[in-house]
Parts: structure tokens; C-alpha cells; sequence
């Protein structure tokens, strides 16, 4: 073997182990901040922390509960702005649509899903806080509900158009109208898919902080209704992480394995259901 | 996907001329024009969005004109706004972050694309795509945390001694700065270069490796030379996609910043990005022209991330037609 | 599929009903200079009155006058009084005055974390203007090392750390700045959101206080019970008496002694560089701001009451996180000023 040659074996080894170690530290990246959350937030979650109110400052004993069930109120109105209009919208690109009607849709849906969180927050502010005079729940639900929609569309809409046109198309020779298809064929046979799209949103707007900073401000107790401010579990980690009381650390990092492992849960299951096949389920 | 919809026009004599009342107690129409009005709701919201981010800012783009990018001034108390320390430390700090994560996110696709058995590249990318769901306040948490204690103690110190002169790693260790924000954002993003790079060079046809391999190129030279420039174009589109999250990441870079409007050469040094800015300061804003300068730094980081966003696309989209296409080199 | 719809039915019921329990929701939004004192007050009247709950929001005094002027918060809470283009501002939006009602006295304490030193510095007016102008940039500059004989301090440079949002403790900062120094008064001014000239930004005392702890070297501003909760050392200032003096119930209580005499009708008084022996300099009174017109009776006599509560019995609860209380001719004044509001 030439020198040469050798060389550049040598080199070839070398690289692709190289690009193996990248893909170890990008892995790796993944279970050091699991496992430092797990640490750290393992001690601090405690019975105290679901189910007490914040103590006043500086006082130690507090817990989470009010953002824990406000993080709920503010995901559910998000998904009940963000999924009708993600999934309705979807069957109009994928079923009904002509091709300038959809580019322009899918432009808009593209454009939204790149917009910054924080500005979609300001966007929030300007059309629902200030015309009703008050940081709500419907506003930070508002906001999230915003960023779901581009989720919901795309992903929905891709997983119609995979649906076969032989089942649409035996539906129809049945005698089957255009919606009655829809909403008994094409729908069901994509749910899988559709329900990941779902979830993964979902996932995405469980952790966004920076819309809900001047939408649901927040608050240190119950938050009664929809039309109050409230605490929730993104904001509540960044005021107590940023403050200097030990207790308030601890709480951080609880709040930060509690929604993380939500996160990852709900992601894990949602790419398990997907790959179990996107074909035609069994009822 | 190549399905094509199929319109049905309902049967019966006289579809083209059916008033629409009558056509309405027809189901489909019913279907048709609810899922338009959705989707059509789509496009009034974003446009409404934009179109509030204009309106909201008109006073700072008339007073200040396009002075305003060039003003490095943030003065509440004497009215003077300017937005070029912010786009300065957003521009750096996605700077750093790409330089970050760049090699390392197009190293480990290669691997997932090109040498990992396809087993281990799928549980490897379903790690990697656990990563990119971590959400942004979680990083800061970590940041802050663990981050910050490790560039003031080791880090910093070990770059000021060994490159410090250089201007880039000049200045007192703070901890947070340019550099910190620069590196958390790195981890942020590696996700997504690693994703659409591994799907980009996965998409390349297997002749033109085989050509290269047959040539006599060992495994390295073929990736390097033959799979990585066909997938150039989506590689960029990757790496654009990238630097548009960075851009518009709010809260980790908020927490490990340093929150103060400079600009300096130094790496070292505090500094503030538009969406920090923005967070920090927007639900305080008296008096109009503050607020709205805020509103146009908002409108200012919404057209960076659309213009990237878009060009993102257009170059995955190329590079995929390429390769599924016929495999010109 | 149609238990799932049922089991969400479910969820959304018990989401709903367990939360709409018929209280009375107050928001005020503003100072974090205040802000141990108000969750404990507002925690303690809660507990009092279990159908009302005053949700305080310490997002900064800006953030407190802006959100109370755009009327998305019942009530706002400052450090820095409204100046008059703000109290105008007001009472053109809204068509009726907004009214300050002095809660307690507190003190901006300069903190500090060098290591090697834990015991109190000394800090003179000049001293501090020009740590803050980005003058002198060193621990051992002699500027600090002259009122600090016989401590090591070492030769490291000073991290700087002040705020990042609009804050009446920065206003009360830059308040007593402007006094006893005319460059940073041409310079930079008072405000609750100023164009530092040197150092870091934290988010809130909170952050301020978390960013000093944590980064060696490091000299900031916050109010004295953050100080106190985190163990961290803060330093006397000398006053107008030439005295150094130390941040606490009788030094801030003596600053705010000529103002009680003449405290005007609108409340806005500012004490820094308060003249008296035994006065601590960077002193201040802080506010509620209270609109004077409520649409709501309920919330209106709700927060009347609570104030009134405030002046007698909260009072009592100040000394314990180091507040001052108010002077007792400022809190006659204030109880007869509570029929202003409607």
C-alpha cells in the first residue's frame, strides 16, 4: 500500500470517527440536561410543590399548584383555538382547495410558524389585553393557541394528502358525498397521523414562556375563571430562576423536571403512535 | 406526495348553474366553504399580525427613519432610541452559535446519514429530535445554573489566557455575555441542522457515492467530495433555518445575556438581543415612542426570520428535487 | 373515541368549576422594591378576607405606572412618583386623577460580593457616582480605599450590576445620583430606566440581587431586605451630615422625618440625601397608585379597605422584613385622602 493510500485511510478513520463523537456530544447534550433536572428537581419535587400556593417572598414552604393548573387552562384554550382552525384548514388545503388558494395559505401558515414567540406575545398584548383591559387566561391562551395553528396545518395536511386516492375514490363510487368521505374515510385513516401533529404542537407551546410574559402576566394565587391573570409553570421558572432565594431554586428546577418530562412524554408517545403505521387503522 | 384533489361536482342537470342557496343545502358546499373560512383565517391572522406590527411602530419610523439601525443609543430618560446594539448582539450571539454548531451538527448527520446502521440513525435522530423539544426556558435554567458558573470559573479564564489576544477574548469574566449566549443558542440549535441534514444527505441518490467508491475515493472522500456539495444547497437551508430560531430565541438568551446595550469586539462582554430587549422591557414602556420602538425592534426581528425562514425553504426544497430528481452532479 | 370525548368533557369541568370559586380578583402590578412586604400583606389579608384575593404582579415600577395608566391592572405600585407628563398622561386617558398613597419607607442598600471582605464598606457620594459612570473601575481604587482604611480590597475589576427594567429603585438610585453629583445628573439623569454607562442588568431586585450573588466582584443597588434575605453584605453611605451611615429601621426612619412635616397633598416626596445626622441618604417612600374613580363599587371598597387595613394593622408588620413605618402624620393624611377615591 502506497503512502498515500495509507493516508488517506488514516484520514477517511479519523473523520468518520470524528463525526461519530458529534453525534455522541449532540446525544449525550440530551442526557446530561435530563439527568441534571432529574438531580436537582428530583429532591425538590415534593407534595408541597403540587399542591401549595406561592409563599410569600422570602418565605420558603411554597409551591406551584396555581401555575401547574394554570399551564392546563392556557394549553387547553390553545388547543381549542389552535387545532379546530389547524385541522379545518387542513382538510380545505388537502380536499377542497385549488393550487393558488393553497400556496397562499400554506404561505401564511409558514410565515406564522416563523414568527418569533416574543412578537407573537406583543401581538397578543395589542389585540386582546388592552382592548379588554386585562392580562388574562384567554390572552396567554390566545398567544399559544396562535402558535399551534401552523403545527396542526401543516402536519394535518400532509398526512390527508398521504391518504390513498384509491379509498377516496372507493368511497365515492359508494355513493359516498365529498364531506361524508371526509369525515368517514380520509379522516380516520390519517388520525395517526393527525393525532401527532397534535400532540407535537402541543409539546411545542407546554414550554413557551416569552408570549405568556405580557398576555397571562401572572399570579400568586388561584386564577378564577378565564379572564384573570394567571401563573403557569414556563413563567414561574423563569421569575424564580432568575431571583436569589435558594427555595425558589429548588422550585425552578422541580418545575423544570415536571415540565420537561411533560414534554418529552407527550413527544415520545406521539412518535410511537406514528410509527406504528400510517395506514388504514382496524376499528 | 403527487395526489392531485378531485373535485366532485355534484351530479344532476345544471351544475354550472345552481344558485348558491340551493347548492348550499348541498353538504359538500357546506364543507367546502366552512374548512375555507378556517383556512381563510389563517391568512387574515398573519396578515393582521404584520399589519398591527406597522401600524404599532409608526412613530420611531418616522422619527427616526432608517437612523434607527444605525443608532447605537437607548435612552428612555432623553427619548433617544436606536436599535443597533440589539441587532449587534443578535446578530453575534446567532453568530457564535452557528459557528458552534455547524461542524459539529453536519458531523454527527453525516454519521446518522452515512455510516450508523439505519437503526441506530433512527434511535440516534429520535434522541436528537427529543433535544429540539426542550423548551427555551429550560436551556436559560440550565444556563444560568450550570452554564454561566463554568464560563466565569473555567472557560472564560482559559480562553482570556491562552487566545486573549485576540480582541475577541478581551474583558473581565463575567459569565454571562455574548460568548455564553452564543453557546446555549449553539445547543439549541444543532437539532435542527442535524435533522434536515440527515434527510438532505440522506436524499442523495446511491449512485453518486457508488460512482465515487468505485472511483477509488475511500468512504470520507466520497462524503466529503461527491454527497456533501449535492447536498450543499440543503445544508444551507438547514443551517438558515437554524440562525432563524436563533434569532428569535427570547428566554434563554435573556437569562445569560447580561441585559446591557453594548456593542463590543469582545466576546467576553455583556449584551442584549432584540428579543431580550423586548421581553424585558416591553410591559414597562412609558410614553408612545418607546413602546413603539420596541414594536419596530418586533418588526425588525419578524422580517429577519421571514426572509431566512423563506430562503430555508426554497433551498431544501431544491436540494430534494435534485436528489429525487435525476442525479446530475 | 367517546370516552375520550367524555373524559375531556370531564377534565374541562374540573378545570373550570374548581377555579371559578366567586372570589374577588384584584390585580396590581409594579415595584419589586416593595414587593416581600406586599405578598406578605396582601398573603395576610387574604387570610382575613378569604373572598378577595389582590394579586400583586412585581414586574417593576415602569411596568406598575404603565400597566395602572393603559387600565389593565386595578391598581399600580412605584418606587419612583409619577411625574407630571405621567399623571397627565393619566388623566387624559382615563378623564379622572390617579392618587399616591405612601405604603412604607425602605432603603437602596449598595451590595456587594468580593471575596476576602464581609464586613461593611464605607461608600461616599463620590465614590458611588463615579463606580457607576464607569470612572473608577477597580476595588482598590483609591476613591473607595480612602473611606475604607485598614480593609483589603483586592485590585479586581467591579462588575457593575443594576437593572435591566424600568424601576422606581433604580429611580430612588438615580434620584440620590443626581443629587450629589452634576455630571451624572448632565449626564445620565433620574429615571426609572436610565442610560447606564457601566455594568450588567438584572430583571427586577430579584435579579439584580441573583446576579450580584453569584458573580464575584460584583457591586449593585437593591432594596435592603433583598440584601438581608440573601446574606449578602451592603455598606454605609456617608450623608449630608458627613456621617456614614448604615441602611436601617431608625436611619430610614429618620430621613423620612422633615418630609412627614410638609408631605404634600399628592403624596410625591422624594427623601434621598435627606438632611439629619442620623438620616440614611438613599431613603425612600414607596406607593400605591390608586386610580381616584373605580367603576366596580366592590373593588372600589375593597381596595379602600384594604388600605385602610395597610395604615393600622399592616403597619404592624413592617418593621419585620426591615420596612419603615410611615410616619404617623402621613398616615393621618392619607387615611382622610382614601375619600378621594370613588
Amino acid at each position: 500500500m502506497s503512502h498515500r493510500l495509507r493516508w488517506r485511510k488514516f484520514v477517511s478513520h479519523f473523520m468518520l470517527t470524528m463525526t461519530g463523537l458529534c453525534a455522541l456530544v449532540a446525544v449525550a447534550v440530551l442526557f446530561f440536561i435530563l439527568g441534571y433536572l432529574v438531580y436537582h428537581g428530583g429532591t425538590s419535587v415534593s407534595w408541597n410543590f403540587f399542591t401549595k400556593l406561592p409563599a410569600p417572598v422570602g418565605e420558603a414552604g411554597g409551591g406551584m399548584a396555581n401555575a401547574i393548573v394554570g399551564s392546563a387552562k392556557l394549553l387547553l384554550l390553545a388547543t381549542l383555538l389552535g387545532v379546530p382552525i389547524g385541522f379545518f384548514g387542513a382538510i380545505y388545503l388537502a380536499e377542497f382547495s385549488g393550487g393558488t388558494i393553497a400556496f397562499v395559505v400554506r404561505y401564511a401558515a409558514d410565515l406564522l410558524n416563523g414568527v418569533p414567540s416574543i412578537v407573537i406575545g406583543i401581538f397578543a398584548y395589542s389585540l386582546v389585553v388592552l382592548p379588554f383591559k386585562h392580562f388574562s387566561t384567554l390572552a396567554g391562551g390566545f398567544a399559544l393557541g396562535l402558535m399551534m395553528i401552523p403545527i396542526t396545518l401543516r402536519s394535518t395536511e400532509e398526512f390527508l394528502r398521504a391518504v390513498p386516492r384509491a379509498l377516496r375514490e372507493g368511497a365515492m363510487a359508494l355513493g359516498a358525498s365529498r364531506w361524508k368521505t371526509i369525515a368517514s374515510v380520509v379522516v380516520p385513516a390519517a388520525y395517526r397521523g393527525i393525532l401527532t401533529a397534535i400532540l407535537l404542537a402541543f409539546a411545542r407551546v407546554a414550554g413557551e414562556t416569552a408570549p405568556l410574559l405580557f398576555t397571562a402576566l401572572g399570579n400568586r394565587f388561584w386564577s378564577p375563571g378565564w379572564g384573570q391573570p394567571t401563573a403557569s409553570l414556563p413563567v414561574m421558572i423563569f421569575t424564580y430562576a432568575i431571583a436569589p432565594y435558594d427555595d425558589w431554586h429548588r422550585q425552578a428546577w422541580a418545575a423544570g423536571l415536571v415540565l420537561l418530562g411533560l414534554i418529552l412524554i407527550i413527544n415520545i408517545v406521539a412518535r410511537v403512535i406514528l410509527s406504528r403505521g400510517v395506514a388504514v387503522p382496524r376499528t | 406526495m403527487a395526489s392531485t384533489t378531485t373535485t366532485v361536482r355534484s351530479a344532476g342537470p345544471f351544475t354550472g348553474s345552481r344558485s348558491f342557496i340551493s347548492r348550499l343545502r348541498d353538504g359538500d358546499e357546506i364543507a367546502r366553504l366552512v374548512t375555507f373560512i378556517f383556512a381563510g383565517s389563517v391568512v387574515l391572522i398573519t396578515l393582521l399580525l404584520v399589519y398591527e406590527l406597522w401600524r404599532e411602530s409608526y412613530l420611531p419610523r418616522h422619527k427616526f427613519g432608517f437612523g434607527f439601525f444605525v443608532t447605537s443609543v437607548w435612552d428612555p430618560v432623553f427619548d433617544k432610541f436606536g436599535a443597533l446594539p440589539f441587532i449587534y448582539g443578535t446578530v453575534v450571539t446567532a453568530g457564535v452559535a452557528l459557528l458552534i454548531a455547524v461542524p459539529l451538527g453536519i458531523g454527527a448527520a453525516i454519521f446518522l446519514a452515512e455510516l450508523a446502521p439505519a437503526r441506530i440513525s433512527d434511535t440516534l435522530q429520535f434522541f436528537i429530535d427529543l433535544l429540539a423539544a426542550v423548551p427555551s426556558v429550560i436551556y436559560g435554567l440550565l444556563g444560568v445554573f450550570v452554564v454561566i458558573p463554568m464560563m466565569r470559573q473555567y472557560i472564560q479564564p482559559a480562553l482570556k489566557s491562552s487566545l486573549g489576544f485576540l480582541p475577541l477574548f478581551q474583558g473581565p469574566a463575567y459569565g454571562v455575555g455574548f460568548l455564553t449566549a452564543g453557546i446555549v443558542l449553539a445547543i439549541m440549535v444543532i437539532p435542527y441542522i442535524i435533522s434536515v441534514s440527515r434527510e438532505v444527505l440522506i436524499s442523495v441518490p446511491r449512485d453518486q457515492r457508488e460512482a465515487a467508491l468505485a472511483l477509488g475515493a475511500t468512504r470520507w472522500e466520497s462524503t466529503w467530495k461527491v454527497v456533501l456539495p449535492f447536498a450543499r444547497t440543503g445544508i444551507m437551508g438547514s443551517i438558515f433555518l437554524a440562525l432563524a430560531r436563533a434569532l428569535g430565541e427570547t428566554m434563554a438568551v435573556t437569562m445569560v445575556i447580561g441585559n446591557t446595550p453594548t456593542i463590543s469586539a469582545s466576546l467576553f462582554s455583556p449584551g442584549y438581543s432584540i428579543a431580550a430587549v423586548i421581553a424585558n422591557e416591553f410591559t414597562e414602556a412609558t410614553g408612545d415612542l418607546y413602546l413603539q420602538s420596541l414594536i419596530e425592534l418586533g418588526l425588525v426581528l419578524f422580517l429577519l426570520t421571514f426572509l431566512l425562514n423563506g430562503l430555508a425553504r426554497l433551498l431544501i426544497v431544491v436540494t430534494s428535487q435534485r436528489g429525487s430528481g435525476m442525479g446530475q452532479a | 373515541m367517546k370516552r375520550l370525548v367524555s373524559l375531556f368533557l370531564a377534565v374541562l369541568a374540573l378545570v373550570t368549576m374548581g377555579v371559578a370559586q366567586g372570589a374577588l380578583s384584584i390585580n396590581g402590578a409594579g415595584a419589586t422594591f416593595p414587593n416581600p412586604m406586599y405578598s406578605k400583606w396582601f398573603d395576610d389579608y387574604h387570610k382575613k378576607h378569604s373572598d378577595l384575593e389582590i394579586n400583586y404582579q412585581s414586574i417593576g415600577s415602569g411596568g406598575g405606572i404603565k400597566q395602572v395608566t393603559e387600565g389593565t391592572v386595578d391598581f399600580g405600585a412605584s418606587d419612583g412618583p409619577m411625574n407630571d407628563e405621567q399623571l397627565k398622561a393619566f388623566q387624559d386617558k382615563h378623564g379622572f386623577p390617579i392618587l399616591h398613597f405612601p405604603t412604607v419607607l425602605g432603603a437602596d442598600v449598595p451590595t456587594y460580593n468580593i471575596s476576602g471582605v464581609t464586613g461593611e464598606l464605607n461608600f461616599t457620594p463620590e465614590a458611588i457616582a463615579a463606580i457607576f459612570l464607569g470612572k473608577v473601575t477597580k476595588w482598590n481604587d483609591p476613591l473607595i480605599a480612602g473611606a475604607n482604611k485598614g480593609v483589603n480590597l483586592p485590585g479586581n475589576d467591579i462588575v457593575v450590576v443594576h437593572r435591566s427594567d424600568g424601576s422606581g429603585t433604580s429611580y430612588i438610585w438615580t434620584d440620590y445620583l443626581s443629587k450629589v453629583s452634576d455630571e451624572w445628573k448632565n449626564k445620565v439623569g433620574k429615571g426609572t430606566s436610565v442610560n447606564w454607562p457601566a455594568g450588567l442588568g438584572g430583571k427586577g431586585n430579584e435579579g439584580v440581587a441573583g446576579l450580584i450573588k453569584q458573580t464575584p466582584n460584583a457591586f449593585g443597588y437593591v432594596e435592603l431586605i433583598y440584601a438581608i434575605q440573601n446574606k449578602m453584605p451592603y455598606g454605609k453611605v456617608k450623608n449630608s451630615s458627613g456621617e456614614f451611615i448604615k441602611a436601617d429601621l431608625a436611619s430610614v426612619t429618620a430621613a423620612a422625618a422633615g418630609a412627614a412635616k410638609s408631605m404634600p397633598d399628592d403624596f410625591r416626596v422624594s427623601i434621598t440625601d435627606a438632611p439629619g445626622k442620623t438620616a440614611y441618604p438613599i431613603s425612600s417612600f414607596t406607593w400605591l397608585l390608586i386610580p381616584s374613580k373605580f367603576s366596580d363599587g366592590s373593588k372600589r371598597d375593597a381596595i379602600k379597605g384594604f388600605v385602610k387595613w395597610m395604615l393600622t394593622d399592616g403597619q404592624n408588620e413592617t418593621e419585620a422584613l426591615s420596612y419603615a413605618k410611615l410616619p404617623k402624620e402621613v398616615v393621618a393624611k392619607e387615611m382622610k385622602a382614601l375619600n378621594n377615591i370613588q
